[in-house]
């Protein structure tokens, strides 16, 4: 059996390419559902791979990922809006950026670009300040819902025969003559010929259960806020020009709608902390006032989050085969969301194949494509139509704000969905101006009729993240 | 399918306005995407609802019941619920959403009463962790009173609104410790009579001048701080209270629902005349869709006469007169409506900015000059106006406060 420790983006990728041959494949997660570590709360950008020093893994691995997602978006059924991103210059001296990035965009094999000027800009971004002299843009970048690429991942993991176990939290590693024994928090116990650390933030830390080194694993903190406006802001994802850590403080249209302005960069001490703080949120506000001025924190934000960057001093990934024999999938820093598509392959081919000298067989009957939809999108009015003839679940509205219906939450709960935060993420119900107000009955409502389930068993997201404390009259 | 009115929104505006556009000869089909009419009436399970409006005290399922029952025996009313509008196209043309499938309607005049959704907590930009516990106080109350589910043991109340002060009560009533509700303005922003009725009664602390600063907890909620606040709502260091409870319900106000029909001008609401017009000629609107009402007798009357005038509408019975835009002047927080037509009455409604002992409304070209006590922005002042037609485009409404 491969074990991989980890469904963010990377383990389940990694786990859903190790699919395709004949092997056994097991994904091991500590929360309830895929992608809810630091695959949960970032930018979302599908970088165009020109900003990244040229030579380094993360280089050519982020260029071949953003490729990748056109067909990867396909199979698995997520939606990816290649709007392209602007770094923008207001300043002479920014210019001097400009051509750095050119130059690693050539050397990093990045095509797509442009230089733009002064009169384009504005047309191409109305709202943008307009002291912007110019931008660097580049068409290949995108945004994507980057908890749903792990999600269904593990959708497709699962239809070619791979398993992943949930509420497994691994806290020690044995080796043993056949490989390695697995120790989880539950008091289980699992044998495995090959593990894979895809432990995000805690890589570091699974690494030295099995005795290896890697790079020091420090959070990172970045904080965001979503917000909705009428208006458009902005039609690409806008960058200013970075500082040394970051690629600095932005604004993006996100996937689901709206707009997202963010993340600061903070050194913070627990890898737990993925609080607001009115700092960092301050922060974000003058920034991202100083790109797009009419940006309105007052009247349009939905809602503030946090993410953790799996940062480390060497500020580029690590991955491969420790003295024990893991291989250790760490510090996937941004762009990792970006490269995860190919990561999972160097992983597979060149790492397992080359390295490792594993042969692995293609079987005959992996599946690539996921057909069960959660999320319908119609191009037409018709098409709705004839989908809801067939399915009339498709046409009663449970979330008003992003258009989810019951027939999307009864699929996400089919998909294995326990908490109220997984039928969201899974459905993008609540995501919307009202955050939940709505529909958070009426998704509980829909939990609630399948019998075997107790109002005090439904939880918000991880295990005693209880909602309720009993029925009012029995 | 046709229909001479249609109407988006089976609340107490929604039903109102279709009883009315009935009686006036009208085909009439109400659109609810809820399985039932009643809007937000159907949660409201305390007394307060139709003093005015039925002369008799009733709870908000009662108020609907009555309403919903003449709705229901008009033989030209179809009401399609569960039904979502998904669009409306200048053609008049109604595109709406149900089981059955996408379905389109035409229609002469249109009414939209698709009243308010809350404010969510998370908009705020507030410190602390996700946490399981936190509720708007409407859902709050759909758990209590529809869905018979207890949302936690304790609870501190974030917001002094309406539905705050009610919560605080109902979540009194079903055993759940209400340690006290903060509000971050000088003043409540409810009526005084739940102030009375749910606070004071059950001896439940209210903070003014307060707001959280941080919320705490491991998984559940488990304590929230807060913070006393200047009046440019800056936090004042020193006077944290912290309140050992797992369960924060928010109250922090309602927004009206423009969604999907922003084309029609707004601002937070659809900004109507008089005669309850929008921006289009053909589309009406009354109710906590154009701005938030404190009391359901004002919802109904104004749905009436939307409702009213769309039947007038559909039957070419009504010519647009010229607007005149209604300024807010001093001190005037809510005014309501945005424009007054030429020629018809209307009914002025308004919230001050703040509190004042005596005050009084000016409008000079409308000839009013007229004094109140006792002034809360949370309660509304409603003035009738005599039809008139001077030559202007814009009127100044002003709240003097008087010493
Ligand atoms: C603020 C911010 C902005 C970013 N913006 C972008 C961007 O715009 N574009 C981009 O390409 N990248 C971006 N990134 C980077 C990107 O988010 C990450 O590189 C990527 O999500 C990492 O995925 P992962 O699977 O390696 O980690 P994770 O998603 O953290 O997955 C690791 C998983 O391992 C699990 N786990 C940990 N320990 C154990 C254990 N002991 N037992 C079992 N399970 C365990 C965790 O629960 C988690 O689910 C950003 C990151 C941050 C923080
Ligand atoms: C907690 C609380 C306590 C109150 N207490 C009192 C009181 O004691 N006394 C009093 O007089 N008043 C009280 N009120 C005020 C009064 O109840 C409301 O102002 C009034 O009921 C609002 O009616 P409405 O029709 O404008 O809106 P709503 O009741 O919100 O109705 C709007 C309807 O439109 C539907 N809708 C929205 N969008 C669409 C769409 N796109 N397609 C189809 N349907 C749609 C909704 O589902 C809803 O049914 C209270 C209000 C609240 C919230």
């Amino acid at each position: 059996m491969i074990a991989i420790i980890g469904a963010g983006v990377t383990g389940s990728l990694i786990a859903r390419e190790l699919s395709r041959y004949e092997k056994d494949v097991v994904l091991f997660e500590k929360n309830f559902s895929a992608g809810r570590g630091v695959t949960k709360s970032n930018s979302g950008i599908i970088h165009g791979g020109y900003d990244d020093p040229p030579g380094s893994l993360r280089a050519s691995l982020s260029r071949k990922g953003n490729i990748l997602y056109t067909e990867l978006s396909e199979d698995l059924n997520f939606r990816i809006n290649r709007c392209g991103s602007h770094v923008v210059a207001f300043e002479k001296k920014d210019f001097e950026y400009i051509n750095k990035l050119v130059k690693y965009a050539n050397t990093n094999g990045v095509k797509s670009y442009e230089i733009i000027d002064r009169e384009q800009l504005k047309i191409m971004e109305p709202e943008l300040n307009g002291n912007a002299l110019g931008s660097f843009f580049c068409s290949d970048s995108g945004v994507v819902n980057p908890w749903n690429v792990a999600v269904s991942a593990v959708t497709n993991l699962q239809k070619n025969g791979g398993e992943v176990y949930y509420d497994k939290k691994l806290i020690r590693i044995e080796k043993i003559n056949s490989g390695f024994r697995l120790f989880f928090e539950d008091g289980t116990q699992y044998e495995a010929d090959l593990v894979i650390n895809c432990g995000g933030l805690f890589a570091d830390e699974i690494a030295k259960m099995a005795g290896d080194i890697v790079p020091e694993i420090f959070p990172v903190k970045g904080e965001y806020y979503l917000l909705k406006p009428e208006k458009t802001l902005t039609n690409s994802v806008i960058f200013p020009i970075p500082d040394e850590n970051t690629k600095g403080c932005l604004v993006t249209p996100a996937i689901d709608g709206g707009y997202l302005a963010g993340p600061t960069a903070k050194k913070v001490l627990s890898k737990y902390d993925n609080t607001n703080t009115e700092e960092g949120l301050s922060e974000v506000r003058t920034r991202a006032e100083k790109l797009v001025p009419n940006i309105n924190f007052r009247k349009d934000p939905v809602k503030t989050f946090a993410g953790l960057r799996p940062e480390t001093e060497e500020k580029d990934f690590y991955i491969d085969v420790g003295n024990s024999g893991i291989i250790h999938v760490s510090g996937i820093r941004s762009p990792g969301l970006t490269a995860a598509p190919a990561i999972a392959k160097y992983v597979t081919e060149y790492i397992i194949q080359e390295k490792l000298g594993i042969k692995l067989t293609e079987r005959p009957d992996f599946d690539p494509k996921n057909n069960v939809r959660i999320i319908d999108s119609f191009e037409t009015l018709e098409e709705m139509n004839s989908f809801i003839k067939e399915h009339p679940d498709a046409g009663e509205f449970v979330c008003y704000c992003n258009k989810v219906t019951k027939y999307e939450i009864k699929k996400a709960i089919e998909q294995g969905a326990r908490s109220i935060e997984d039928i969201k993420f899974l459905t993008g119900a609540s995501f919307g101006e009202c955050q939940g107000g709505y529909c958070t009955g009426k998704i509980i409502e829909i939990m609630l009729q399948d019998k075997r389930v107790k109002p005090e068993d439904i939880i918000l997201n991880e295990k005693n993240s209880w909602l309720f404390s009993s029925e009012v009259r029995i | 399918m046709s229909s001479n009115v249609v109407v988006i929104g089976g609340g107490a505006a929604g039903l109102a306005a279709a009883l009315k556009a009935s009686e006036e000869k009208c085909d009439v089909t109400l659109i609810e995407r809820d399985s039932d009419v009643g809007g937000v009436l159907n949660q409201c399970i305390h007394n307060g609802f139709g003093l005015d409006y039925f002369k008799k005290n009733l709870t908000g399922p009662e108020f609907k019941e009555k309403l919903k029952e003449k709705v229901l025996s008009k033989s030209n009313i179809k009401i399609k619920s569960g039904a979502f509008v998904h669009s409306v196209e200048k053609d008049k043309n109604i595109v709406f959403i149900d089981r059955n499938g996408v379905n389109n309607l035409k229609c002469d005049s249109l009414v939209i009463t698709t009243g308010a959704k809350e404010r969510p907590f998370t908009s705020l930009g507030i410190s602390g962790k996700r946490l399981s516990g936190i509720y708007s106080a409407g859902l709050a109350q759909k758990f209590i009173n529809m869905m018979n589910l207890r949302p936690g043991n304790s609870a501190l109340i974030v917001g002094s609104g309406d539905i705050g002060l009610i919560m605080a009560r109902r979540l009194t009533l079903e055993g759940v410790k209400v340690e006290g509700v903060i509000e971050i303005m000088p003043y409540p922003g409810g009526l005084q009579r739940n102030i009375k009725l749910c606070l004071e009664d059950f001896s439940i602390p209210l903070y003014l001048s307060r707001a959280v600063k941080y919320v705490d907890g491991d998984r559940r909620v488990n304590k929230i701080i807060t913070t006393k606040v200047d009046d440019k709502f800056n936090h004042i260091g020193g006077d944290d209270i912290t309140f050992n409870v797992d369960t924060l319900v928010s109250s922090v106000g309602l927004v009206p629902n423009v969604k999907p029909f922003e084309f029609l001008e707004h601002s937070a609401g659809f900004s109507t005349t008089n005669k309850n017009r929008t921006s289009e000629n053909w589309i009406f609107s009354a109710g906590n869709s154009t701005v938030v009402f404190d009391l359901v007798d004002y919802v109904a009357q104004e749905g009436e006469k939307a409702g009213y005038m769309a039947a007038l509408q559909a039957k070419n019975d009504l010519s647009p007169a010229g607007k005149i835009k209604l300024l807010p002047g001093k001190n005037i927080g809510i005014l309501y409506p945005s424009y007054i037509e030429k020629d018809y009455e209307s009914k002025i409604y308004l919230r001050a900015r703040q509190p004042m002992e005596k005050g009084v409304l000016l409008i000079p070209e409308l000839g009013i000059e007229k004094e109140f006590e006792d002034i809360k922005p949370s309660e509304m002042i409603k003035i009738k106006v005599p039809a008139f037609d001077k030559n202007t485009d814009r009127i100044e409404v002003n709240l003097n406060e008087l010493k």
